[in-house]
């Protein structure tokens, strides 16, 4: 009886672990989940690199830009060019404007996704203005400059031969003052993620 | 420890002491007593979710707005439905309630291995109800669907504390259902009578085996997502919140991770019973035994790697879409096995149509019904026409609604003489039958016809192209209403004027422990356990 007992709580032991394990992964998929839609571009995340490739290619492509903003910023935001012509592998430099509006100054960070979502693995970022938080006061106005390529292996997948045009987005949200405590862990990670 | 405890009582006594009534039911450590508490639960949040319906039903049956002109409170009424007959409905009665009653006993145990966390279980679960009542009517209520989608269920679109209330309903349930599982892998591993090996368990064992398995692996998922959300809403943390770097996607494959093996959580119980009920009466053991009992094992195994075919539109690409529609596809597989080996066990049998066969027939017909939609909507490329129509609804209650109904029934009618010790009245089981098979067919199969046509679902008002299916849709409620009250009247006479239950009213082809113990089944059972070397599988 006592022996059947020990038994019991054995096993009922093992298998707390094992839903506490599963409990632990649920929350480890945040990272994990970050990691894989960076490796993957699932969702039309972009890579990020140092630098472009030496050698451009000849192919002819097409970047569009678009611009939002969060409901409730008092922000205006727009692409200064609609589109760039550019060869797979070329280095560009494209701007963005973003101007308060409101008498306040106003923190705001940028997310960005490209389309077609499928491009997104082969759309790369060398700086961004999206990886830091753009700060500005009470009327300022700034540019804000990012430098991609494409790369030239979209071409010799067969999933992506048939796209010729890549629409970079991004989507600027307001930093409460709660964010901003917040934004002091996840910096680091921002850096990360540059280098 | 029998025989020591025959010095004190004589063998009547002992097993017929019961507690007074507050300590028998309220503080209760009994498998059949917790068991019967869970059926009754079920049965109160049954006609709850089940009102839920009905006015839904009601509202749907001709195209404007009747009678719900909140549509928040549409919303409400529809994800309320959807978390009480999930959570408090189907697992309750078939986990709960059938399984404590009758895994003891089929495997020859005294009882639970751990009573006392069994009854943890069963009250953390009634308080979850309750707060999932309260949520109701707190704020402007629970509206976001049983999927509990960000950004709909984070605080700028669901600002008050029904979501909150909602989330730790949740939390508790799937605390009840852990414990539960626990629970239920310690008693079949651990307490077996000698000679019940594995491959000799009752295919009803085998079912709430893998069953618990997976809410042990699934539940905790969904806890740690619940708890994302919440400090989402609550303590500014950014996890679904695409402003702080959060991604909104990243809870629909949390939420389905858990949600997916749910569905199976829900139906496997069911295979369980009908693989008693159809062998019992064909007269005749289970066709493929040990077929039976690993395609339910490979069905929660690949019930693990399929939850993206929930997620089709949110742009996953097309290698991911073809992954997941093969392995959705191949879940078939399995599937079949059963569906082919319930046939194989009819054939050739001596088959008996009382009213749990006819259950069990009916289940199956409404089982293979949804499986056809099921591997339609598989199809990556055409369920981006179906994602979010009727067609969908009409699939998942087909093969998860209204078949877990079903066997809920045929387990009810098969087993409410050695639960209670009386016998339902065959005649009125047969035509409650008949009129719930025809109500369901008529509210749920033309749902398909108003989904092909391309109605949304999840909405009070519609445009009057689908008026006519939507009318014969709300007739088949009126229908289905009509038989649930039967069964309750049904439920109601046997309780105080069935006849009395024999010890085995099913005859040669009930093999299994319970029927070797007196009906109703004595408060304490097998605390000699049965020597079952040498005998066959399942008997």
């Amino acid at each position: 009886m006592a022996n059947a007992k020990r038994k019991n709580a054995r096993t009922a032991v093992i298998l707390f672990s094992v839903a506490a394990g599963m409990l632990g992964l649920a929350f480890a998929s945040v990272p994990l989940y970050r990691l894989f839609c960076q490796v993957t571009g699932l969702g039309g995340t972009p890579g990020v690199e140092a630098s472009a490739p030496e050698t451009a290619t000849d192919i002819d492509f097409t970047v569009r830009f678009d611009a939002n903003i969060n409901s409730g910023m008092g922000w205006r935001f727009k692409p200064l060019q609609h589109e760039v012509k550019l060869k797979l592998g070329e280095e560009r430099l494209a701007f963005y404007e973003a101007t308060n509006l409101t008498g306040r100054t106003i923190t705001g960070t940028a997310t960005f996704n490209v389309t077609p979502l499928k491009a997104g693995q082969y759309f790369v970022k060398i700086d961004c203005f999206c990886f830091t938080e753009q700060v500005l006061k009470p009327g300022e106005s700034a540019e804000m400059p990012v430098s991609f390529y494409v790369d030239p292996a979209i071409y010799e997948d067969v999933n992506t031969r048939d796209v010729n045009t890549i629409t970079l987005s991004y989507t600027f949200y307001e930093q409460s003052d709660a964010d901003n405590k917040v934004s002091e862990v996840r910096q680091p990670l921002k850096a990360a993620e540059k280098g | 420890m029998a025989n020591a405890a025959d010095a004190h009582h004589d063998e009547h006594g002992h097993d017929d002491h019961y507690p007074s009534f507050f300590s028998r039911w309220f503080c209760s450590t009994n498998h059949k007593d917790i068991g019967t508490v869970y059926i009754y639960v079920s049965m109160v949040a049954a006609l709850i979710g089940g009102a839920m319906s009905w006015y839904i039903r009601l509202e749907l049956a001709e195209p404007g707005i009747q009678y719900i002109e909140d549509f928040q409170f549409y919303n409400v009424l529809l994800t309320a439905h959807g978390f009480l007959m999930v959570f408090f409905v189907v697992m309750p009665a078939m986990i709960g309630g059938f399984g404590n009653w009758f895994v003891p006993l089929m495997i020859g145990a005294p009882d639970m291995a751990f009573p006392r966390m069994n009854n943890i279980s069963l009250w953390l679960l009634i308080v979850a109800l309750a707060m999932l009542v309260i949520s109701a009517f707190v704020a402007s209520g629970v509206g976001t669907g049983w999927t509990v989608y960000p950004p709909l269920s984070n605080n700028v679109y669901h600002p008050g504390a029904a979501v909150d209330f909602g989330i730790l309903s949740l939390h508790l349930a799937g605390a009840s259902s852990i414990l539960g599982a626990i629970n239920f892998i310690v008693t079949i591993f651990n307490m077996r009578a000698p000679g019940m090996t594995i491959h000799k368990m009752p295919l009803f064992v085998w079912s709430i085996l893998v069953t618990a398995f997976l809410l042990l692996l699934a539940l905790p998922v969904l806890a740690g997502a619940l708890t994302m959300l919440l400090t989402d809403r609550n303590f500014g943390t950014h996890f679904f919140d695409p402003a702080g770097g959060g991604d909104p996607i990243l809870w629909q494959h949390l939420f389905w991770f858990f949600g997916h093996p749910e569905v199976y959580i829900i139906i496997l119980p069911a295979f369980g019973i009908i693989s008693q009920i159809v062998s019992t009466f064909s007269k005749k053991p289970v066709f493929g035994y040990l077929g039976m009992a690993y395609a339910m094992a490979a069905i929660g195994v690949v019930g693990f790697v399929v939850w993206a075919h929930h997620m089709y539109t949110v742009g996953l690409d097309v290698d991911t879409r073809a992954y997941f529609t093969a392995a959705t596809m191949v879940i078939a597989v399995p599937t079949g096995v059963k569906i082919f080996s319930w046939l194989a066990t009819m054939w050739g049998g001596s088959i008996e149509f009382k009213t749990p066969m006819m259950y069990a027939f009916g289940f199956i017909f409404l089982f293979v019904m949804g499986g056809v939609t099921g591997v339609t909507l598989a199809n990556s490329s055409a369920d981006l026409v179906f994602h979010d129509t009727y067609f969908v609804v009409a699939h998942f209650h087909y093969v998860m609604a209204i078949a877990a109904i079903f066997a809920m029934f045929a387990g009810w009618y098969y087993w409410i003489g050695k639960m209670s010790g009386k016998q339902y009245s065959e005649g009125w089981g047969k035509v409650q039958f008949w009129v719930f098979f025809v109500g369901v067919n008529l509210l749920f199969f033309p749902q398909h016809f108003a989904g092909l046509a391309g109605m949304p679902r999840r909405i009070p008002d519609y445009p009057d192209a689908y008026a006519g299916w939507n009318y014969v849709s709300s007739v088949g409620a009126l229908i289905t209403m009509i038989g649930t009250l039967m069964f309750f009247v049904i439920l109601f006479r046997t309780y105080a004027s069935g006849a009395k239950a024999e010890q085995n009213p099913w005859g040669e082809g009930a093999t299994t422990l319970e029927w070797h113990v007196p009906s109703p089944a004595p408060f304490h059972t097998f605390e000699d356990q049965p020597d079952m070397s040498g005998k066959a599988p399942a008997e």
